[in-house]
């Protein structure tokens, strides 16, 4: 099913930069990958059945302020590579069209 | 005192009869590691001062005839666990100079012991691998034989235990992360209910997989440390409510052996070993019998395409904006691509592009939600086997330790995991335990024995494994 991957297109999903060296490298390795999962295929079960017996549910903490405003700021501004102020400093996201 | 069989019982005693003091038993583990772990690269930071500090504080402690089961244990923790302003890199580049801001929940619950924390361990790259051979740092050696992985991914953690280097240690176990390395390495490790220790300060790796567990010499020891990380936290949101852990089931002293499962790829001597183990059991008045656990046959494939799916949505935090390696680029995107491509090993970004493969639109379908279905053929399996009997043994490797560079191709390396990533699917708890060894090129190497228990049954694997140590000594 997955012999044909277009792993650039991929790559470039995944937002991972892949030189041609490693491409090639890619090209081998990952349908190899999928070709090791692809008995799943054979298995019973039912992508529609339900999963209720997983026993998992949503857990939400209360809608409100769980700590003061601006305890934390300096500790996780101190991991950021580039700060302005007290924001984290980023490229622009959005660009006008250039000709 | 002898490092190499010291356990936390035996230090435990001596401290609180003052035999001696928790700065000398932690001084004779920074010695310990000075003098090996040039060889062995257990350790990728050693925190010899604040160790010593809160050696002192511990001895405090004891003095005060206020000494808990942990205050003075020194002990390892896993590169992936968060310590308050102490680095935490899971092994990668892209995280090699990245300061915790917090406690893991774990963390927190031990400082309250005043235990010693000696440092932070070597691991494969964010959980992924199975011989810390994809530690950006470079791999660790198996203390038994240096030119042999000690498994992974927390090869480092059960490698400091396994040569003296620390009295235990935390790991963690996404597809057979502790029990592995423990088998390599020789030490218990286990890995807990799904939900029974909290994830707060983990970084994850595959959430839905991933669980904290603790390594020792010897059963009591991975017991004790799991007995005071374990717990309800509300900053885990799969966390379970202690009521539903630790069920007292009557005990039955009844092991299954799902026998079709163990028909392929063992190595000879690895299979009699397994069998060997079962034979003192028996002997100890265990029923063995045999079970079935049809669906474990697509084990390996729904964990590898459930694992790398989840790992790709939780790497996509790493992006060198907010935290971590970045790199100069002219756009945002640029950032993105050219910081996860210095910053991520080879193995992690071989994950993420299965993962995203498993999750885009056209094959999901096929393959993440079909995986996820038969994730519940496996988990009802487990339950099925489990009520008629204490706890199911398998092996925890088809083969042995095997040397640096055997498994370079990626699909050989994943196919050793058979034995533990059903484990994981299913959420239940299973613990690895020393049993005999085999020989390779004159090297006796240590053989693990697994033992898996229903949802909530910790004591059973504590009681069954004990009897499995005391076969083997």
């Amino acid at each position: 099913m997955a012999n044909k991957v277009d792993i650039a297109a991929l790559a470039k999903l995944a937002r991972l930069e892949v030189s041609d060296e490693e491409m090639g490298k890619l090209e081998k390795e990952i349908p190899a990958i999928l070709e090791f999962v692809e008995t799943i295929q054979k298995a019973h079960g039912s992508t529609s059945s339900p999963q209720a017996s997983s026993g998992l549910k949503n857990v939400m903490r209360a809608d409100d302020e769980s700590h003061e405003s601006g305890k934390y700021t300096e500790k996780l501004l101190e991991a950021a590579p580039a700060r302005d102020g007290n924001r984290i400093a980023v490229k622009q996201v959005i660009s006008r069209k250039k000709s | 005192m002898n490092l190499a069989t010291l356990t936390i019982a035996e230090a435990r005693r001596a401290l609180d009869a003052k035999e001696y003091s928790a700065l000398e038993l932690t001084n004779a583990y920074l010695d310990a590691i000075a003098k090996k772990d040039v060889e062995i690269h257990a350790y990728l930071e050693v925190w010899a001062d604040s160790a010593r500090e809160e050696a002192k504080a511990a001895d405090k402690m004891i003095a005060a005839g206020k000494s808990q089961p942990l205050t003075g244990i020194p002990i390892a923790v896993k590169d992936n666990i968060l310590l308050d302003g102490r680095i935490a890199s899971s092994a990668s580049k892209i995280l090699e100079n990245y300061r915790a801001s917090y406690d893991a929940t774990v963390i927190k619950k031990l400082k309250a012991q005043s235990i010693v924390f000696l440092g932070r361990t070597n691991m494969d790259e964010f959980a992924l691998g199975s011989s810390t051979e994809n530690s950006a740092f470079g791999p660790t050696k198996n203390p038994h034989d240096t030119s042999r992985v000690p498994g992974g991914t927390s090869g480092g953690p059960t490698a400091a235990v396994a040569a003296g280097m620390a009295l235990g240690a935390l790991g963690s176990d996404t597809g057979g992360s502790i029990r592995q390395p423990s088998g390599f390495c020789g030490v218990v490790g286990l890995k807990p209910t799904y939900g029974a220790v909290s994830r707060f300060g983990l970084m994850a790796a595959a959430s839905s997989l991933d669980q904290i567990g603790t390594i020792g010499k010897t059963i009591g020891d991975a017991k004790v440390l799991f007995e005071a990380i374990h717990g309800y936290d509300a900053n885990d949101s799969t966390s379970l409510p202690d009521s539903s852990i630790y069920g007292t089931k009557e005990a039955r002293r009844v092991v299954g052996v799902p026998r079709a499962f163990l028909k392929e790829g063992m190595e000879k001597d690895m299979l009699a070993q397994f069998e060997r183990t079962l034979e003192s059991l028996k002997n100890d008045g265990y029923s063995i019998v045999d079970i079935e656990l049809p669906s474990l046959d697509y084990a390996l494939a729904v964990y590898y395409i459930i694992n790398p799916a989840e790992v790709s949505t939780n790497l996509a935090r790493y992006d060198g904006i907010r935290y971590g390696h970045t790199a100069p680029a002219d756009t945002i995107s640029d950032v993105y691509a050219k910081s996860r491509a210095q910053g991520f090993g080879a193995e992690t970004r071989r994950r993420i592009l299965v993962g995203t493969f498993v999750l885009s639109a056209g094959y999901a379908d096929a393959y993440y939600r079909k995986a996820r279905a038969v994730r519940e053929l496996i988990r009802s399996d487990f339950r099925r086997v489990f009520e008629s009997i204490d706890a199911v043994a398998l092996p925890i490797s088809p083969i042995a330790p095997w040397k640096f560079g055997d498994k370079a191709d990626p699909v050989a390396m994943y196919a050793a995991d058979i034995f533990t990533v059903p484990v994981n699917l299913a959420g239940v708890p299973a613990v690895s335990v020393p049993s005999g060894t085999v020989e390779r090129d004159g090297k006796h190497l240590p053989v693990g024995f697994q033992l898996i228990a229903s949802h909530g049954g910790e004591e059973a694997l504590f009681k069954i494994g004990e009897d499995v140590e005391k076969a083997g000594s």
